[in-house]
């Protein structure tokens, strides 16, 4: 029971840590990888802010000039994002700018990022608990 | 004979059992430390200075306040000198008018919203369909069912009447000259009604857009005073201080069992919080739960619409008559649309809540009983899609979070 308890907490404690630092993701076929920051820290509920990203290939080079967008919302709700955030290109190399973000309750949110270069697509899945 | 009495013993001892289970005395849990962050995320504790309005340059001037608050009160703002903005928005009811539909000329098409703590939120009405205090204040002026006006006539009166007009000036400078009748109709506004749509139509562009600025900066006294509406500490806060200061003595004089019980009920199996969160209990967003229309009414469509409309207003944050050089409209350029939005409404505070009934977007249900009722149903939706699923609470457990439910009524509110 006891040990029950702490793997939660640990668990818990992991998955905060994803919400309140700089953290990173691996694309689902391994193309890319995702390092996201956000502006508030720890993230807060009902709040818009934004979230700086960077982007790297499976060889860790920044990916310049991809095609990106987001979706998300929570799943065990069944609804999406209050908001609709976008993703705009930045002048350093492999930096990105996720814009308008706002998350309305506390619980499990997942993000998807879609990531476009060329003829590659890849789906980074963010999943972050508020 | 003596089969049949056995019979109805042991029902009534079925009966008895179940009413004892139901009642059960419950000790209460001590709050672990997750849910003391949750009781002090609700506290007015905890509650943010007012966000800037970057888009009304008098959002914090006391003297706006002092007008807004006038014209507020004014019912000279309706053309039978009738009806104001506190004919629906009476501070007795805590900013609203306990009818099911607000009245003014006529009846609106929904439930009164309180203003206590309005400012805090990114959108105005039940259907987000104002994206500013002031760009709202100016929507009912011109409701046929509520004052029923236009904003030829508001100008008019501000910028010609003694008191108004050196507040007027002294905030926004010298106003324009609208004695002219050639050029400034006595009525007239872009609205449905055709003599009135037609006046304002017949006037140049010029003039057209120094009206629009007068009007917007009514607004902006009004949202002034607005702003200045503020919740008020309740039994509730004083628990939570209780509660962190760990002082169990004044919690237990603060809150009884029932209250408690309910308290627990609303931050835990209850999921109330999933939206009434936050110091005000609101996330401020829209949300599909069901509520069943009138008969012979349709289903409101909600937010769906009220997106459509923000987004097309000539006062919202992008337009012309903000005082943002720069239009930071975080909330309007992200603004989520989409089939999720069908018959959702914006979620209200609960802060006074037990003083502020009938309940909904159309005051559907009279009694705070008749919501929990129906949030426990859980209900599908006429039109879109319900978010909410049945909770399976016992009536005792509805009956605990009500009776929470009232310990968040500020003494002041009434």
């Amino acid at each position: 029971m006891c040990s029950r308890r702490l793997f939660l907490v640990l668990i818990a404690a992991v998955v905060t840590a994803q919400a309140n630092a700089a953290t990173t993701w691996t694309s689902q076929s391994g193309h890319f990888r995702l390092s996201v920051q956000s502006e508030l820290n720890p993230v807060v509920i009902n709040k818009i802010h934004r979230w700086s990203l960077q982007v790297v290939d499976a060889d860790g080079a920044p990916v310049t000039g991809a095609v990106m967008s987001v979706q998300g919302g929570m799943p065990a709700h069944d609804h999406g994002l209050p908001t609709a955030p976008r993703i705009s290109g930045q002048p350093e190399p492999g930096k990105y700018l996720l814009e308008g973000l706002r998350f309305h309750m506390r619980g499990q949110w997942q993000l998807e990022f879609t990531i476009e270069v060329g003829e590659t697509r890849d789906v980074v899945i963010v999943a972050i608990e508020l | 004979m003596r089969r049949i009495r056995n019979l109805l013993v042991l029902l009534l001892a079925c009966v008895a059992a179940y009413y004892a289970w139901m009642h059960r005395p419950l000790s209460p849990v001590p709050w672990g430390d997750d849910n003391v962050e949750t009781l002090r995320s609700l506290s007015i504790a905890s509650l943010p200075p007012l966000p800037a309005d970057s888009s009304n340059a008098v959002a914090d001037n006391p003297d706006a306040a002092i007008l807004g608050n006038r014209l507020f009160f004014d019912t000279r703002l309706s053309p039978n000198g009738e009806v104001s903005c506190a004919t629906c928005h009476q501070p007795d009811l805590g900013f609203t008018d306990g009818l099911q539909k607000g009245l003014g000329i006529g009846e609106s098409r929904r439930n009164t919203r309180s203003i206590v703590g309005v400012a805090y939120s990114p959108w105005l009405y039940w259907d987000g369909r104002r994206d500013s205090l002031w760009s709202q204040a100016l929507s009912p002026l011109e409701d046929p069912q509520e004052h029923g006006s236009n904003r030829m006539h508001i100008v008019r009166l501000v910028t010609s009447e003694d008191t108004y007009r050196g507040m007027y000036q002294s905030l926004f400078g010298q106003p324009p000259d609208f004695s002219d009748a050639t050029r400034f109709p006595i009525a007239a506004a872009p609205v449905d009604d055709p003599n009135l749509a037609n006046a304002w139509a017949a006037m140049s562009d010029s003039d057209r857009q120094a009206v629009n600025k007068v009007y917007a900066n009514i607004g902006k006294a009004i949202a002034a005073f607005e702003r200045t509406v503020l919740p008020q500490a309740t039994r509730f806060d004083a628990y939570v201080g209780a509660v962190l200061r760990d002082d169990k003595e004044q919690q237990d004089a603060l809150f009884n069992k029932d209250e408690l019980l309910g308290l627990q009920l609303f931050i835990g199996a209850a999921r109330c919080t999933e939206c009434h969160n936050g110091p005000l209990f609101t996330n401020h967003e829209f949300h599909n739960t069901g509520i069943l229309t009138y008969p012979g009414e349709l289903p409101d469509r909600g937010r769906i619409d009220g997106v459509r409309e923000v987004l097309r207003n000539e006062f919202n944050c992008l337009g012309d008559f903000s005082d943002d050089p720069e239009r930071r409209c975080d909330e309007l350029q992200y603004v989520r649309r989409g089939p999720e939005l069908i018959g959702a409404t914006r979620t209200p505070s609960l802060r006074n809540v037990s003083q502020t009934s009938p309940y909904m977007h159309k005051g559907q249900l009279a009694t705070l009983a008749e919501v929990l009722q129906h949030y426990n149903r859980a209900p599908d939706a006429m039109i879109g899609h319900n978010e909410a699923e049945p909770l399976g609470l016992t009536r005792p457990q509805l009956q605990r979070l009500e009776a929470f439910l009232r310990t968040l009524a500020a003494p002041s509110a009434r």
